[in-house]
């Protein structure tokens, strides 16, 4: 009860706060807001440009590798002649392209792009707050994720290229400069960059988590929060607790590439010379890193499954089937995301019975992913469909994660990965689940909380014709990488042409790549669309997916502090879609119980 | 020219589109629809393409087994091999159901159910009992998979027998070495610092430690007279730090040479700085069939990955550390090219790189690189053969013909004497480290 009339206290005050009118100038409203929806914004806007840098990087290698031997001007446009000469990719280049694109999808576009948009847009408005719980530290996320995101791409120009260790940056491949030119100066920029974007996560992960805890309004129990809410404060848990272990990692990683530290080098003689470090050990920056680096991709993905509860529910017009069970998987997904790291790790020499253990943590994973896929399909089952774009995007998702999780099963069993570790069957895998998966889980929220963002409507037609192309074409580049992968081809190689043995499934790559242009030209459309949308779309209605969740009862015009009066109180789930003995098919979050009425 | 073609091309595209899109404005405003509004036209239309997807989806599937199924790795060439192809299959077939059920279940729902304004949605929100039969069913399966998993885990990690031959792929960028024990079965100790042109792997012996020794203070001599001459500072500087390195390095190796002779005193003939010498150092990579072979494997510079995909192994070479996998080869090299799979794929391979002009394609079992180590990480790679037992011993009893020292270590009372040469060389050049002029 105290809680909920501070809460309320809280909102009042703020309310009346809101009410006193403060000048704002071109500074503290575009560029330096402190305001949640602003913020949310400013990371998808990066989020996409960073997203078009890392696409263009896609396609240079992918013409490497559909066409070994030829040139393409392509290429040679963005690259010059230092980098592509005649248009041939540099094979270091390759690797600094693979390093960069892994790197910048995976932190700058699903983490920054996804977390940091939809935490940033939804907490305060699913919760019923006026904004985060400091608007400071929200606005020094975003300027943080923006520096790190302007030095990454500044490490694209220093003469030695930017890191190529691949975006694992194993040591001692990345500590020592001698080793390849991207472990230069490229990589000092990258550990920098690193460092200046877990910064921007803390500081956002420590803000989400607070509001979602501190800050909901009146009546907003636990177990009234929408989905979203719940994956992104699992997510944002995750992220307070691993980030550190990578900063770690970096920092230690700094020092051996510039004070003759040992933490990760032995033994190592590289350019005609014996190096001093001894004792030390690279396995350990792997534990440091994917103690991180598995959490980071549930990070990635928990968000994207979050939106798909409340896209699907709200557009099948139905509840999401198995509130407290889909809780509980998250929470699962959560807890075990943390014992589960050294699957990445079995080929190591890593101590065989500690691989047991992970193989154990890992297949354990399977079994609350098996569970929300099961009750995403049954809320469809006999529901009352509407298929918008994001609805689409959000089905989508659901068939790319039975497909990436199920050969995830094969590649936790230790047995199994000694034969496919680092084959493209690993690439397989990781894409459909964070390429396919999770950015379709970024599109599907973009979709449906642009009116909420912009208060325009996205082109609908537009919407199906991306959805559609990217679906089909996200599949013809991944799924024939398994057969590659199996065929025993490894990741991570310039070209193919030494090794007779895949001739027969290298034409392969040509399917890949021809998928990943006509792919990439259908996010032209997004694009466009997005952009156009901001500028020209129509203006949106208050609540165009006559959904029940607390953002879609504020003003299309932004204001600060969200409610132009009070909060309002909160007296249900949000999923009362097609309740019987209800007038409409949706009943908001604030509307209260009638007489007699059950609450679910 | 073309260039100027090029951007007239894209600004006209962009102002197209941009007419376009405001015309399509104003027939939405005049219609009256709204984006929201998904019309029961579109939602039919998108319902049928959630019910053709899954049969392009699965066509797709389809036609990549059937056109590239039988372009996998043949069968597998090992013991080891030949149990995880097993639990792989085992998967797929808890796998592949799975799948096809689900993605039928999701796009015959997400078809069927097409938005109705006069019908309302089944309410349901949950059913405990539903859940905890999908929690469980997979929970089983998934134990059954990891019990599996383990047990075959546990086969392949546990230690190799004792009889099994222990031999050595050393990997640096960007090839591999095969090193062999020699006659006496046991590959001697190594040590980093010894590296130089005469030992890549950087074997110790009585020798390996002279000669590098000697390097050592030739080339700190060198590097004092160089200073002779006029340099600028930083030059200068440069030339004083290399020389303290080296004190440094020179100093390592006294101590090595002390290790060593602290590890025979206490393990005489056992102790493996005996047993380098004899070690057959090689680029013709040898594995006999039906024979367990300990491979151990260590890195120069930066983690490399051993990747024999045709026998399932793999293990990562790291820098500071040994690794290892045993493996027994099942499959000779000469037996896998009569293979009809294998005779199959091979002609496959050759009916694209013939006409290329390309050279032929004969199977050989191929060690790869598998973890990515720089510029030439595509192409670091070394022939496997493997031969039948009886092949393999005179095999290697040829190779010991060629040791790494020609001339085996001298018997055991060189070792103490302290007065010999070595210790005389390193009395030396810790005078020299001490800045006295070394004597003659």
């Amino acid at each position: 009860m105290g809680a909920h009339a501070h809460a309320a206290d809280a909102g009042h005050a703020a309310g009346h706060h809101a009410h006193h009118h403060h000048q704002e100038s071109f500074i503290s409203k575009w560029v330096f807001s402190q305001d949640h929806k602003m913020i949310g914004k400013q990371f998808l806007v990066t989020a996409i440009i960073m997203a078009w840098v890392a696409v263009i990087m896609s396609l240079i290698f992918r013409l490497q590798l559909a066409w070994p031997e030829e040139g393409f001007a392509f290429s040679n446009f963005f690259l010059g002649d230092k980098w592509a000469p005649g248009g041939v990719l540099d094979s270091n280049m390759y690797l600094a392209l693979v390093t960069i694109h892994g790197t910048i999808m995976v932190f700058f576009v699903l983490t920054g792009g996804l977390s940091g948009t939809f935490a940033n847009l939804l907490i305060p408005l699913q919760v019923g707050a006026r904004d985060m719980a400091s608007g400071f530290i929200n606005m020094l996320s975003y300027w943080f994720f923006f520096l790190s995101s302007v030095t990454m791409l500044s490490s694209l120009f220093v003469e030695g290229g930017p890191a190529s260790a691949g975006w694992t940056i194993y040591p001692p491949l990345s500590a020592l400069p001698k080793a390849m030119p991207g472990s230069g100066a490229g990589m000092n920029l990258w550990l920098i960059s690193m460092t200046l974007f877990i910064a921007s996560s803390l500081m956002g992960g420590l803000n989400y988590v607070v509001t979602i805890l501190n800050l909901r309004t009146k009546g907003m129990k636990m177990t009234r929060l929408p989905l979203t809410i719940w994956a992104i404060f699992l997510t944002a848990v995750l992220g307070v607790l691993s980030f550190p272990v990578l900063l770690s990692a970096a920092l230690l990683l700094l020092l051996d590439r510039t004070i003759g530290t040992s933490f990760y080098l032995s033994d190592i003689y590289i350019a005609g010379e014996a190096l001093e470090q001894t004792g030390g050990s690279p396995i350990l920056f792997q534990h440091l890193f994917w103690f991180l680096g598995h959490p980071e991709v549930y990070i990635v993905l928990l968000p994207a499954l979050g939106i798909t509860s409340e896209i699907i529910s709200t557009n099948s017009r139905k509840p999401i089937f198995g509130y407290r069970a889909m809780i509980g998987s998250i929470l699962a997904i959560g807890f075990l995301s943390f014992i589960v790291w050294g699957h990445h790790m079995f080929i190591t020499g890593m101590n065989p019975f500690l691989g047991s253990v992970f193989v154990a943590t890992t297949l354990l994973i399977a079994i609350p992913s098996a569970v929300k896929v099961f009750n995403y399909i049954t809320t469809l089952w006999r529901g009352n469909i509407v298929l918008t774009p994001g609805m689409l995007f959000s089905i989508g998702l659901v068939a790319t994660f039975i497909a990436g999780g199920l050969t995830g099963i094969i590649l936790a069993d230790s047995a199994l990965d000694i034969a496919v570790h680092d084959t493209y069957f690993v690439v397989a895998h990781f894409h459909i689940v964070m390429g396919m998966s999770a950015i379709f889980g970024m599109f599907a929220g973009i979709y449906h909380w642009f009116p909420k963002m912009y208060g325009k409507m996205m082109n609908t037609k537009l919407g199906y014709a991306h959805f559609w192309i990217t679906f089909i074409c996200a599949f013809g580049v991944f799924f024939p990488m398994h057969f590659i992968g199996l065929a025993g081809a490894p990741r991570r190689y310039y070209s193919y042409t030494e090794f007779p043995m895949f001739d027969s499934v290298v034409d392969l790559n040509i399917v890949v790549t021809v998928f990943a242009i006509i792919g990439a030209l259908a996010q032209v459309l997004f694009t466009y669309n997005f952009f156009y949308s901001v500028y020209r779309g129509p203006k949106a209605v208050q609540n165009p997916w006559k959904s029940n969740t607390l953002e879609w009862t504020t003003p299309v015009e932004h204001i600060h502090g969200n409610w132009p009066g009070p909060i309002p109180t909160v007296h249900r789930w949000p999923y009362d879609y097609s309740k019987p003995g209800k007038a409409e098919d949706w009943v908001s979050q604030i509307t209260p119980l009638d007489h007699g009425e059950e609450e679910h | 020219m073309t260039k100027l073609l090029i951007l007239t091309v894209v600004v006209l595209g962009i102002l197209a589109v941009a007419q376009l899109a405001r015309v399509y404005e104003l027939t939405s405003k005049l219609r009256g629809k709204r984006e929201e509004d998904i019309t029961p036209a579109d939602n039919r239309m998108n319902a049928m393409l959630m019910w053709l997807f899954p049969i392009a989806y699965f066509g797709f599937f389809l036609w990549l087994v059937l056109a590239y199924g039988d372009k996998m790795l043949p069968v597998a060439a090992s013991t080891q091999g030949a149990d995880t192809d097993w639990l792989l299959a085992l998967n797929w077939w808890i796998i592949i159901p799975v799948f096809f059920i689900t993605n039928i279940l999701l796009f015959y729902f997400a078809g069927k159910y097409v938005y109705d304004k006069n019908r309302k949605a089944h309410w349901q929100p949950h059913d405990n009992k539903l859940e905890l039969a999908w929690t469980i069913a997979p929970a089983i399966v998934l134990f059954v998979i990891i019990i599996l998993g383990l047990t075959t885990w546990q086969r392949i990690t546990s230690p190799a027998s004792p009889e099994a031959m222990r031999m050595e792929l050393y990997a640096k960028q960007f090839d591999w070495t095969a090193r062999y024990p020699g006659t006496d079965g046991m590959l001697g100790a190594t040590d980093f610092r010894l590296i130089n042109g005469d030992n890549p792997l950087g074997i110790v012996t009585e020798k390996t430690i002279d000669k590098r020794m000697a390097e050592l203070v030739q080339e700190r001599a060198d590097a004092v007279a160089s200073l002779d001459q006029v340099l600028p500072d930083s030059k200068v500087a440069e030339i004083e730090h290399r020389i303290e390195y080296l004190d440094r390095m020179a100093a390592r190796i006294v101590n090595l040479r002390l290790v060593m002779q602290q590890d025979i005193k206490a393990k005489g003939e056992a102790s493996t700085y005996l047993h380098g010498a004899d070690d057959v150092v090689t680029k013709d990579f040898y594995l006999p069939a039906n024979r367990e072979t300990d491979i151990v494997i260590r890195s120069r510079d930066i983690i490399h990955s051993a990747y024999i995909p045709h026998l399932r192994i793999q293990m990562n070479a790291v820098p500071g550390m040994t690794t290892s996998m045993k493996v027994v080869p099942t499959i000779t090299t000469d037996s896998m090219r009569t293979i009809p799979e294998v005779v199959r794929q091979v002609e496959e391979i050759n009916a694209i790189r013939l006409p290329q002009g390309k050279s032929e394609y004969v199977f050989d079992f191929l060690l790869l690189c598998n973890k990515i180590c720089g510029a030439s990480h595509y192409n670091m790679q070394m022939p496997l053969i493997v031969t039948s037992a009886g092949d393999f011993d005179a095999w290697l009893a040829e190779a010991n013909k060629k040791p790494f020292e020609a001339m085996p270590d001298t018997a055991s009372p060189a070792m103490t004497d302290t007065t010999n040469t070595s210790a005389g060389a390193d009395s030396m050049a810790v005078a020299v480290a001490d800045g006295q002029a070394p004597n003659p």
